[in-house]
């Protein structure tokens, strides 16, 4: 008998099933991104896959109408947890004018959207530690209670941004969460060639702020994790690093074959890691999720996908002087 | 049904062909859109290519281990629909201003670039009245390259010591300018200034030339034309009445000269270099002046004509110079310039050879004078000098007093009795 | 209008804009109890206090980073780098993230920040307390840079870069600091960022310039007047993006253009303002454009022989202008 380890996170049933609703939408647009770049139709596409139950966990500890996050390029889990929906994701990867992340601009998997409060990102790993920082700066300034919530991969733990950003946030004690996704690998590069510490939980201690290491394919351990540390944070008691481990399933990009550089064995085991799957298995075994709410999600979200993909496809690109717009503030155009 | 082309996708950012590994369906299959259709290998990643489209495969066109570049077709598909092309967004505002707008469009005629005003000083180009190419008529530096390269075409034979003559010249018309310079240095309360002209500058250009470039030499003969004038004197009245112009002495003066230049084709040449060249045709310049300029329209092929022909086109080149009706064409081609100083009141005068030309012929006042006759007795002739300005390098003293002598000669005979003005 | 050093003016405009707008805050390394390394930010600390005078760890990308973030927010950073020599690990956050918010977010997001920092030689800085920087960024789209020469621009420029909806760099000279005095007024004032300034009208040199130069050129200016050569000069104020327009008027003026940097030579900010001359001038100059800057060696040399070799001064620009005038 499978043990019910929600309930006791404070996580009801119908919760888990919307956790599990959208590891499975991002899953699925993260695959139709893919053939949709194989098919020729868009130019590149930088995945999620492996990370939805650390992305979704995450998400849903944070209030998603209150709080920032600044995620990095795989985190399409959690922007759309955050209110970014499947058919602008689209827009996106085929980079058109209606793209609310950009209107075109940046590549895919840079995510920005204000009203949802999701922090525009860059391409230059880790600038956004800082930012979210800032943020968090701000709100405390403002007196107000949000969180700032800040995902990177493991590689770019090593930059400055981030040992200069975590150390100002934990200086100023400020409401800001630091989540590492360790996904084992900096494109080749493998753990053991990026940083010689146990865990990068332990750098925590360097910044005065407390730090964890957790399984990064349970969101409901990444969901207790940031719980936490949310509320840490909107106690006034200041920043935390969370490090989760997961698994990487694509290579890092479109453009990356990772046969070359990863072996049989260990594409296996991420494949049998695979949290899409194993949180499935968990609800079924607790007869959450039941075939026909399985078929149903299967079915809603593969019309979602259908429909944004034909949507998004259609969509009008940018008018070419576009490229000239948003340099500086514009007056508004009568 | 539509035929749709599957092609090769452009797998990685820098990626320009893919390799067809192996088929995964065949002809008559039917596909969904998503499906897998082939492996496919490149430098940066091996995946599936998915179907674009829901139907049933058609053609086969690349086969296994085939190397295709991207957007080849490597199959086609046959479908139910049509496919709606990309299209691009409108709302989006098309103008967009530009940060300065510096380009005007007046005339850039007077706009001399750096490399066009060095160009212009080191050949003593005269940019007023050089043609433009460039935009709004500017002259490029193109347009002087030409100027230079086609100047020297007339005068690519030249030797050495004839280039040097040439830089001579340039020397010269610069010390024009720049006399013009020190003249209005001096300009003071109540002097006039008037601006030099287009056609005032080429003038004197020319004078300048001509003088510089050519040894100038003189001879001055005098010429008993009494018989010449009576006879005219006595058809004045009725040709003018019969013809509706003048009968002028310069007529009688230019069909003489262009009778003796038949005999002396030497005085009708013009200096090459290493040659002379003598011209063919006899086209004789002539002068004539209005308040302001100068001009030389040409009259063609005066040795065929009578007297009447050429004072007929000596009054209708006059008329064209007053009217400024006068064309290009009718200034081009002189081989010899008769001038009639006369007009003017003048009984000598030195003229400047209208260069390119080997000679011009000043044709002076006709006075009556006290002259010796054959018997010794003395009696009032009508008397005319005429005054010849020769190229030396051409011509000599000997053969420019022969060609004289053949015009006094011809014109002393000049008669009712022995020419007919027809 | 009370008399100010330049320093003085930059203080004044941050206190007032502080006192105006809640939203304006300072954070860097030494801005606070210290009142900055050289006294920028004095008294700020004991008005508005710690929360909006921060003192920062000594970590330049986070400093900036930090601000960025907090402008995302919405509130209107002024982020100081101690010397502008000290910017460079702070180049990815300015260059990459500052600049391109707005447009990469097709104007959902913007950045509206100011970063001063004190440049310029002539103090025994040697080769990191001396340099010129800001041709490193002024090729960066998004970004404005605004470099003052006075204390009544300093104070304007200062107030309307704080009010700028997008990043702003401020550049201000050390030497300045203390040196130059100049009546201000007590009025809140603004300077249009983006416009150019002529500093004397003259007819027969047309000197272009921006910071310290400004003033090395207006004393060259007044000697060269006792030989009848009249100087013309253009303060840039904002070297980024150029005020096109103001320079091809000064340059047409005279047709004789001296432009004078203390950066080194090659790519320089007057590298950028002959191209415009250059490009839209030609047909108006009488004389090659005219470079005086400073030798193309890495940074100045600490040796006073060298700085002075290394750093304009009023001599140069008179030599330089008089050549110029004599062509």
């Amino acid at each position: 008998m499978t043990e019910n380890r929600h309930a006791v996170s404070g996580l009801s049933d119908e919760d888990v099933l919307n956790m599990y609703r959208t590891m499975l939408l991002a899953r699925r647009i993260d695959e139709r991104m893919w053939l949709l770049n194989r098919a020729g139709k868009i130019p590149f596409v930088i995945s999620c896959q492996g990370q939805e139950a650390t992305q979704v966990g995450a998400a849903f500890a944070l209030d998603q109408k209150k709080d920032y996050i600044a995620p990095y390029y795989r985190d399409l889990a959690v922007v759309l947890h955050f209110g970014m929906t499947t058919k602008e994701l689209m827009l996106s990867a085929f980079a058109k004018a209606e793209d609310p992340n950009s209107g075109g601009k940046q590549m895919p998997g840079h995510f920005g959207q204000k009203k949802n409060r999701i922090i525009t990102g860059s391409s230059p790993v880790t600038t956004q530690v800082p930012h979210a920082v800032g943020v968090a700066l701000a709100g405390k300034m403002q007196k107000k209670d949000f969180v700032t919530f800040v995902t990177l991969g493991e590689g770019s733990s090593n930059q400055g941004d981030f040992h200069e950003g975590a150390n100002f946030a934990g200086v100023h004690k400020l409401p800001v969460i630091i989540m590492i996704e360790n996904n084992r690998y900096a494109i080749s590069v493998p753990l053991k060639k990026q940083f010689a510490c146990e865990k990068l939980s332990d750098r925590a201690a360097g910044y005065g702020m407390p730090g964890v290491t957790v399984n990064g394919d349970d969101p409901i351990e990444v969901y207790k994790a940031v719980k936490e540390a949310a509320d840490r944070a909107r106690e006034g008691k200041g920043p935390s690093l969370i490090e989760t481990v997961c698994y990487r399933l694509t290579a890092h990009s479109s453009d990356d074959d990772q046969r070359q550089y990863r072996s049989e064995e260990d594409l296996a085991e991420g494949r049998a890691h695979d949290p899409v799957k194993s949180f499935a298995n968990y609800l079924k075994e607790l007869n959450i999720l039941t075939p026909e709410i399985e078929e149903k999600f299967q079915n809603d979200i593969m019309a979602e996908i259908d429909e944004a993909t034909e949507y998004a496809e259609q969509a009008p690109y940018a008018a070419p002087e576009h490229a000239l717009k948003y340099v500086y503030a514009e007056q508004e155009e009568l | 049904m539509a035929i749709q082309n599957i092609v090769m996708p452009q797998l990685g950012e820098s990626v320009t062909e893919g390799t067809i590994e192996k088929w995964l369906i065949k002809p008559g299959d039917q596909v969904k859109k998503y499906d897998a259709l082939a492996e496919v290998q490149t430098d940066k990643v091996t995946a599936e290519l998915p179907s674009s489209f829901t139907g049933t495969i058609g053609e086969i066109i690349a086969q296994e281990g085939d190397t295709i570049a991207v957007g080849e077709i490597v199959c086609t598909i046959q479908i139910e629909e049509a496919v709606v092309s990309e299209k691009t967004d409108t709302n989006v505002p098309k103008t967009i201003e530009h940060v300065t707008a510096i380009s005007s469009e007046k005339s850039m005629k007077t706009r001399y670039s750096p490399a066009v005003g060095r160009l212009a000083t080191e050949y003593q180009i005269d940019l007023s009245q050089v043609e433009g190419s460039g935009a709004s008529g500017r002259i490029t530096r193109k347009d002087i390259q030409k100027i230079i390269d086609m100047g020297a075409i007339p005068r690519s034979a030249l030797q050495t010591t004839e280039q040097s003559t040439r830089v001579a010249s340039q020397q010269a018309i610069d010390e024009v300018n720049l006399k013009a310079d020190s003249l209005v240095q001096s300009f003071s309360t109540g002097d006039v200034e008037i601006p030099v002209s287009g056609v005032r500058r080429s003038i004197a250009k020319n004078m300048v030339t001509s003088t510089q470039e050519i040894p100038h030499a003189w001879m001055m003969m005098e010429v008993d034309v009494t018989d010449l004038v009576s006879y005219r004197d006595s058809i004045k009245e009725d040709f003018k009445k019969k013809e509706g112009y003048n009968l002028t002495y310069f007529a009688f003066f230019v069909k003489a000269v262009s009778q003796a230049l038949k005999e002396f084709p030497m005085m009708n040449s013009q200096w090459h270099g290493d040659k002379i060249i003598q011209k063919k045709d006899i086209n004789l310049s002539i002068a004539v002046a209005t308040e302001d300029a100068l001009f030389v329209p040409v009259i063609h092929h005066a040795d065929d004509k009578s007297i009447k022909g050429i004072a007929k086109e000596i009054h209708e080149l006059a008329q064209k110079v007053r009217n400024g009706k006068l064309k290009p064409e009718d200034m081009q081609g002189g081989t010899f310039t008769v001038n009639n100083t006369g007009s003017f009141g003048s009984v000598q005068s030195m003229g400047i050879i209208n260069y390119p030309q080997a000679a011009i012929l000043q044709i002076e006042s006709i006075v009556k004078r006290p002259v010796i006759m054959n018997g010794g007795m003395f009696a009032a002739r009508d008397m005319v000098n005429i005054c010849l300005s020769i190229d030396h390098r051409i011509l000599d003293g000997l053969i420019s007093g022969k060609f004289l002598a053949r015009i006094k000669e011809i014109l002393e005979n000049t008669s009712k009795e022995s020419t007919s003005i027809y | 209008m009370t008399v100010l050093s330049y320093m003085d003016a930059i203080t004044l405009a941050m206190k007032e804009e502080m006192e105006r707008d809640e939203r304006v805050f300072i954070l860097g390394e030494d801005v606070g109890v210290k009142g900055g390394v050289f006294k920028a930010t004095q008294g700020l600390y004991e008005q508005f206090g710690e929360e909006r005078v921060i003192d920062t760890p000594l970590a330049e990308s986070a400093i900036v980073g930090v601000g960025v973030g907090a402008a995302m927010y919405g509130l209107r950073p002024i982020a100081e780098m101690q010397f502008a020599d000290f910017i460079m690990p702070a180049v990815n956050q300015i260059i990459s993230e500052a600049s391109k918010i707005r447009y990469r977010s097709d104007n959902d997001w913007s950045c509206p920040m100011v970063i001063r920092a004190p440049f310029g030689g002539g103090v025994h800085g040697a080769l990191y307390h001396s340099q010129s920087v800001e041709a490193v960024f002024a090729n960066q789209p998004g970004l404005k840079i605004v470099i003052p020469s006075t204390p009544y621009d300093a104070k304007g420029l200062l107030k309307a870069a704080i009010r700028d909806d997008d990043p702003v760099l401020f550049f201000e000279h050390k030497r300045a600091y203390r040196l130059i005095k100049d009546d201000v007024p007590d009025d809140d004032y603004t300077i249009e960022i983006g416009k150019a300034d002529v500093k004397r009208e003259g007819e027969d040199v047309t000197v272009i310039t921006y910071g310290l130069c400004v003033h090395f050129a207006l004393q060259a200016a007044e000697r060269l007047e006792k030989d009848g050569i009249d100087v013309h000069i253009l303060d840039l104020r904002t070297i980024y993006p150029l005020d096109q327009e103001a320079i091809i008027k000064a340059a047409k003026k005279t047709g004789k253009v001296l432009l004078i940097t203390e950066d080194t030579k090659e790519g320089s900010v007057m590298s950028e303002v002959a191209a415009i001359i250059a490009e839209y001038a030609l047909f108006d100059l009488d004389a090659p454009i005219k470079r005086l800057a400073g030798p193309d060696v890495p940074a100045m040399p600490y040796a006073p022989t060298m700085e002075k070799f290394f750093m304009m001064n009023p001599e140069k620009v008179e030599q330089a202008i008089r050549e110029l005038a004599e062509f």
